[in-house]
């Protein structure tokens, strides 16, 4: 295949200005109004740290202590704020450092546009120092990538970037920039871009598919709203409300979707999937119609397809058309932005309030309560639970924290337990499960949004995988308020090694360092708890603490989560223990 | 909607460009599904490329994967078509010593009987072209092959569908 040349707009009458590739790339993120980037330096991307320096007073660069950990930060960014996160890396190690935050942001829908350093373009392919092809390898990881070679091609090929970042589904783009494209000068104009021919990124909806999604909430008698992170997306989360509101209908949430309606509301059922609320997970297999916004039935939140909402009639909002019936199949499906066809569909809805269904969340909860949620936060045997330190946390924010977390239990924990008040309140890894993410997410998202509270909960397993961006926290005075349940497990393998593995606890015990002397390391005040007496006033001295915090929690060590939709098996056939 | 696995032939219109192919392919090798022939070429619209891709599949998984294919930012637009909606042709190449033509007379007549081309001789060797289906040139290479073959080889499959591919149309309203 032939390379496409990158044509000249021919109505330009644009002032150009001549400067190098580099400075461009720089240029073209301040044309973007990036403010903030995360990174690291290195060989084949030196020519733009150079412009970085020149230009620090417009973006500010914060170097990370490892280049994932760039793009966890980037993704932090983006996931509070709704902009484009950036990360920016050299090349060979460097790129491929990147890979499993783009993988990450991929699968999560964030956006970010990832720019990499690459060899000199006539080194290409000769096995150059480091040299890799990052193109190929991040091909299936990305939204989409591109390398440019000419420093002509830079202004056109960001543009395009940032546009396919953030529009439609979101995803993360890299752009791959040989150091010859750096160096050379050209004429720099920069053009936004708002249109890609054969992108078509909000497909058009079909109005006779709202009317006949309309008809059939009308008519239905026991009707489920389930949503996902595409409400938070498409900044969808007052017409979700509205929809619930005057519909009478129990919405329950994908763990991306958390925080789109607040915790409290009394038409907010609790968390889908494997260690979703009882009720939401059981009830899927008994409404008559589900709702589904912005979510793409994930296998943790149906469990066994065969046996998940045969009995009902599915209606699915989705801006991407390869959801549609990928998983289960729909009745109706409407094509398009959430936040556009849910304010077209509610003139049409009638009101209601579905009573006796509701109830039936209601009692469903209460056994939860009773076999569950009780014992997680208001233990009475000794041994601290992670449930209690969320209750903490909640209680002293008022629930108005960003609850950024890591993979695994607490991770689980956080997002059953944690109260949001606010939208884009929950940052975690769901679909690629991430270890290592909350940190450094955490250090994004509290740079994105400075007035917010930012608490980063992670396991001692997770922590440990990107613990090096205390660096990042110490030399940006990032206040983030960083918390670490320790069990000294990897412990939700380790749950599964006793459920299912008849408790051979292979390779999860975790002997660990002194975490508070290693944040000590870094000057960031440290405090450890392991009496339930200490708990609320340490959470407290976190909480009032200006500056960075670090807060390990010695929790019991074999706690497990539950209700459990075991793997494989149907939503109906979750545990309570 | 067909459950059966079935051979189909994907017809997907792309913008011309490097690293496309890794894309599509991609797609199937997650799944695992072997592809059958694969050719890219020119399309009837200028600077639009064709990717025809010969696959086993059911419908249902089809459906599926011509969305991810979509779903690729430099995809115009794939499409599936059943063998009854798909005219195609493939094309073989044999080369066979030439001595062969006067030693075994009844290459002779394979040749004529199959309707295959002559595409060059010389002393050593001639080559022998055959287009159609691959059914054809499978035959053919069996009867040759009791001669001796140097070499045989068989290109992807080319389709035109019976159906229209509104590909044309579709750019406009891209474009407005």
């Amino acid at each position: 295949m032939e390379t496409k040349t990158i044509k000249d707009s021919e109505t330009s009458t644009k002032v150009t200005e001549r400067i190098s590739g580099s400075e461009a790339i720089v240029r073209c993120l301040i044309e973007e109004e990036v403010k903030i980037i995360y990174g690291y330096p290195g060989g084949a991307i030196m020519p733009v740290y150079d412009e970085l320096f020149k230009y620090q007073d417009k973006i500010h660069h914060v170097l990370t202590r490892h280049e994932q950990g760039a793009t966890h930060s980037a993704q932090g960014f983006a996931r509070i704020s709704g902009k484009v996160g950036v990360a920016i890396a050299t090349s060979g190690p460097g790129a491929t450092n990147l890979i499993t935050g783009i993988a990450d942001a991929q699968i999560d829908s964030t956006p970010m546009v990832c720019i990499t350093g690459q060899v000199p373009s006539h080194l290409l392919g000769s096995d150059a120092f480091q040299e890799t092809d990052i193109v190929g390898i991040s091909t299936p990881v990305t939204k989409w990538n591109c390398q440019v070679t000419k420093a002509a091609d830079i202004p056109e090929a960001l543009a395009k970037a940032f546009f396919i970042a953030k529009s439609g589904r979101p995803g993360p783009v890299l752009v791959d920039i040989t150091k010859n494209a750096q160096f050379e000068e050209f004429d720099f104009s920069y053009e936004k871009c708002t249109k890609v021919r054969s992108y078509n990124p909000v497909p058009k909806t079909d109005p006779s598919c709202i009317e006949a999604a309309a008809k059939l909430i009308n008519t239905a008698k026991k009707p489920f709203i389930i949503w996902g992170q595409g409400v938070i997306l498409s900044e969808a989360e007052e017409q979700l409300k509205a929809l619930v509101e005057k519909a009478g209908i129990p919405a329950a949430w994908t763990i991306l979707g958390a925080s789109a309606i607040p915790t409290s509301h009394p038409l907010n059922v609790g968390m889908l999937g494997m260690h979703g609320n009882y009720a939401p997970n059981v009830l899927t297999n008994e409404c008559d119609v589900l709702i589904a916004i912005g979510m793409r039935f994930d296998d943790r939140v149906t469990g066994k397809l065969d046996e998940y909402a045969k009995q009902a009639k599915v209606i699915h909002f989705e801006i991407d058309p390869a959801e549609i019936d990928k998983n289960v199949q729909t009745e109706v499906a409407i094509l398009g932005d959430a936040k556009v066809n849910l304010e077209t569909i509610l003139p049409l809805i009638n009101e209601n309030s579905h009573t006796d269904w509701h109830q039936k969340f209601k009692e469903l909860y209460a056994i939860e309560y009773e076999k569950v949620i009780k014992n997680d936060l208001h233990p009475t045997k000794e041994g601290l639970t992670m449930g209690e330190v969320l209750k903490e946390i909640n209680s002293q924010s008022q629930g108005n924290a960003a609850i950024v977390t890591d993979v695994g239990q607490h991770q689980m924990i956080a997002c059953r337990y944690a109260e949001f008040n606010k939208t884009k309140s929950n940052i975690t890894s769901g679909g690629l499960g991430t270890m290592g993410f909350g940190l450094p997410a955490a250090i994004g998202a509290k740079m994105a949004a400075p007035e917010r509270e930012v608490v980063s909960i992670s396991g001692d397993g997770g922590y440990q995988m990107t613990i090096q961006e205390l660096g990042t926290i110490f030399q940006q005075k990032a206040a983030v308020k960083v918390v670490v349940l320790n069990n000294d497990f990897l412990g939700m393998v380790r749950q599964w090694q006793q459920l299912f593995f008849d408790n051979r606890y292979a390779s999860t015990e975790m002997v660990n360092p002194n975490f508070v002397a290693i944040a000590e390391g870094y000057y960031i005040k440290a405090r450890k708890v392991t009496k339930r007496e200490e708990l609320a006033e340490a959470v407290a001295e976190m909480m009032e603490s200006k500056e960075a915090y670090f807060l390990e929690v010695c929790v019991e060590k074999e706690g497990n989560v539950f209700p459990m939709v075991p793997s494989g098996a149907s939503v109906s056939e979750i545990r309570l223990e | 909607m067909n459950t059966k696995t079935r051979l189909y032939t994907i017809s997907v219109y792309t913008e011309n460009n490097i690293g496309l192919l890794n894309r599509i392919s991609a797609i199937f090798q997650r799944r695992h599904i072997n592809i059958e022939s694969l050719n890219i070429s020119p399309s009837e619209i200028e600077g639009v490329a064709k990717f025809t891709i010969v696959v086993y599949m059911t419908e249902v998984n089809i459906r599926k994967i011509i969305g991810q294919i979509e779903k690729q930012v430099e995809v115009i637009k794939a499409y599936y078509h059943d063998e009854e909606n798909t005219i195609y042709q493939i094309s073989g190449l044999f080369k066979i010593k030439s001595k062969l033509l006067f030693e075994e007379p009844q290459i002779q007549n394979i040749i004529k009987e199959s309707n295959a081309r002559i595409v060059t001789v010389n002393t050593a060797f001639f080559v022998l072209e055959k287009s159609g289906r691959k059914e054809e040139i499978v035959k053919l290479h069996e009867e040759l092959s009791v001669f001796g073959v140097m070499q045989y080889t068989r290109s992807g499959r080319v389709a035109i569908t019976k159906d229209e591919m509104k590909i044309s149309t579709l750019l406009e309203t891209y474009n407005n």
